[in-house]
């Protein structure tokens, strides 16, 4: 198991109270996996990313444990976290057209950066240019500024850059989503390739587009408000889901092929709750058709399958 | 009903404006009563400029839209404010379309000011109910709310429910879902099908091809600022003929069949025309020399219903 997460709990500070934008969170990721994690706007997905490498400065760690090869990583504390990033955990920003200096050259800025860790720029850069070459860049724009290059180059320039020194863990936070379809195809293969080249050892794709997650994941974690719904391999979690949520999710999605002259889909009703003050019991509660007495009681996260875990009381509970 | 004829958008750029870049080439297709006719591109395609132009807000440099016989860029002063009775638009952002300090069904007060004056408290009140449901919203927990008390979903369609207080003949939608959570925009989708069923024309403009797929009758697909292929939508979505086409719908991620299944489906179909291009296939000037993209036709019917631009865009002469 590459990575290990056990009950993170991860608040915002606000001045009405905590906001408990990650509630709970149990799960592994294995080597040579690349595991999505899917959800609306708020469901506390780009939350869990950020905590495995930098809580910001209105995030609190609460709760759990991050086990990362067998080291435990000290996701609380902001310098005993410097040792690992980078190096074992890395990161590819949301928005990474402006996660580079504008200031600096691309090559410069990237030495600057290997230096900070302790890395000497010549001896990487041979590596360097032939995962440039992987990625269709060309190597003269080491001597660009992020500037004269297109969203699509600084993209897949990012990526090389947060993987320069083979990270055990990626987190790549919505990579995809400000780009037009046929960039985005190139980025979420380049980043299967990644993988399969050995560049990371195990993956972590945050988006709100389970179809991309189709196309490049093994796994696939649905959360809906701060909580984990449902867990499986993707094709489980595309054609079998269980949970009612995930369920409703996928049918409501638009597909090449379906017409509303043919078939119509239907959201769902209603909206997530505030995470403020969250209901108590299962938080899908208020939308749920299925919801039952029990559902006041909050559900536990079970395998019901293997590597099938799920949130819900009418798929584990007794009734199911 | 909405006619365009040949319309272009030119800017000037550069020092003093010495020269000219093209934002729209010789665009043209009609949107009749009940349909939907979805516009889809790429960033920078010239959809929304497209857009803009039938609202009037911009000038047109070159040909002519025609909305039931009234010629847009002629209209001025009273005879535009008809015409904003008629067409209307939603755009991207619902939560930069209102004024944060400002209730948000304030945008019903203005319409009311513009178009209504002499209307009486309670006519105009049932006028407002009955928008309001008809985009499926109750009015008892939308009006009276400040923008920020509102969801994505709910204020678009409060945006609709505006547009619908006039006679409106024609919508243009401008990405009106790309914002919204998965589990909402669906419904917002529905909503403009069934304006649609009322006799309603929608412009839908959108980069998400399974959405355009999903509600319009017909398809455009622009390239930089040029129709490339347009009509009907099972057509062009089932035997698309540009080769640009081609490209947009093999990129598509889709949530039951992998990249490389549906491009194996494209290839299979229709892989020994790749190449030669369709357009001249069909349209062959006599004198290559003097073929101007000024005097050709921009578009060459391939079937019924299915009008393809030439393969090579803009770059002067396509020799086949």
């Amino acid at each position: 198991m590459s990575l290990q997460v056990s009950d993170l709990r991860v608040y915002y500070r606000s001045l009405a109270g905590d906001v408990q934008a990650l509630d709970g969170a149990t799960f592994s990721i294995a080597d040579k996996e690349i595991m999505g994690l899917a959800g609306e706007s708020g469901c506390g997905k780009s939350t869990l990313g950020n905590s495995l490498i930098r809580l910001d400065g209105r995030m609190k760690y609460v709760a759990g444990s991050v086990t990362l090869d067998g080291n435990k990583l000290p996701i609380w504390d902001q310098r005993g976290m410097n040792e690992f990033r980078f190096r074992d955990v890395s990161v590819i920003p949301q928005y990474a057209m402006s996660a580079m200096n504008p200031t600096r050259k691309i090559g410069k800025m990237t030495g600057e950066l290997l230096e900070s860790r302790g890395e000497s720029y010549q001896d990487i850069k041979p590596e360097l240019l032939r995962r440039l070459d992987l990625v269709g860049l060309q190597q003269d724009v080491l001597n660009r500024y992020p500037i004269e290059l297109s969203g699509g180059m600084k993209q897949r320039m990012v990526m090389v850059i947060s993987t320069l020194l083979n990270p055990s863990l990626l987190i790549a936070d919505e990579i995809t989503s400000a780009l037009d379809v046929s960039t985005q195809r190139a980025v979420a293969e380049t980043l299967v390739s990644f993988r399969d080249h050995g560049f990371v050892k195990s993956m972590m794709v945050i988006t709100h587009d389970l179809s991309i997650l189709y196309q490049t994941a093994d796994s696939i974690l649905v959360m809906y408000a701060g909580k984990l719904a449902e867990k499986a391999p993707t094709a489980t979690i595309i054609d079998k889901p269980r949970h009612p949520y995930t369920k409703m999710l996928i049918s409501s999605l638009p597909e090449v092929g379906i017409r509303y002259a043919n078939k119509k889909l239907a959201g769902i009703p209603g909206s997530p709750p505030a995470l403020l003050n969250p209901p108590a019991g299962c938080r899908f509660r208020a939308r749920c058709p299925l919801a039952f007495d029990k559902c006041v009681e909050e559900p536990p996260f079970i395998q019901i399958a293997p590597d099938h875990s799920v949130a819900c009381w009418k798929v584990t509970g007794s009734d199911a | 009903m909405l006619s365009l004829n040949r319309v272009s958008k030119f800017y000037k750029v550069g020092t003093f404006g010495g020269k000219e870049m093209t934002a729209v080439r010789d665009v043209s297709f009609d949107v009749n009563e009940g349909e939907v006719v979805s516009l889809i591109g790429e960033s920078g395609s010239g959809k929304t400029t497209i857009g803009k132009m039938v609202l009037k807000l911009i000038e047109i440099s070159r040909g002519s839209i025609v909305c039931d016989g009234t010629d847009v860029a002629a209209i001025q002063g009273a005879e535009v404010k008809a015409y904003y009775r008629h067409v209307q638009g939603v755009f991207q952002d619902p939560f930069s379309s209102y004024n944060p300090i400002f209730k948000a069904d304030r945008v019903f007060g203005m319409i009311r000011s513009e178009f209504f004056p002499g209307v009486p408290n309670s006519e105009w009140d049932a006028k407002v109910d009955a928008a309001l449901r008809s985009v499926s919203l109750d009015p008892g927990q939308v009006l009276n709310k400040y923008p920020h008390q509102l969801s994505g979903g709910q204020l678009q369609r409060l945006l609709v429910a505006r547009a619908l207080l006039l006679e409106l003949k024609i919508l243009v939608a401008d990405e009106i879902i790309s914002m919204l959570d998965a589990s909402t925009r669906i419904d917002v989708l529905n909503l403009l099908a069934e304006l649609k069923g009322r006799g309603m024309g929608i412009l839908f403009i959108t980069h998400d091809l399974s959405l355009g797929n999903y509600i319009s009758e017909k398809t455009v697909i622009l390239r930089r600022g040029t129709v490339v292929e347009m009509g009907d939508t099972d057509k062009v979505f089932g035997n698309p003929a540009h080769p640009y086409t081609k490209v947009l719908i093999s990129s598509v991620p889709q949530l039951h069949k992998k990249w490389a299944d549906v491009e194996a489906e494209i290839q299979a179909r229709g892989g020994d025309d790749a190449g030669t291009c369709l357009y001249h296939r069909f349209y062959r000037p006599t004198e290559f020399s003097g073929d101007t993209t000024d005097d050709r036709p921009a578009m060459i019917k391939v079937e019924d219903d299915h009008y393809v631009g030439c393969f090579e865009l803009g770059q002067g002469i396509c020799r086949v």
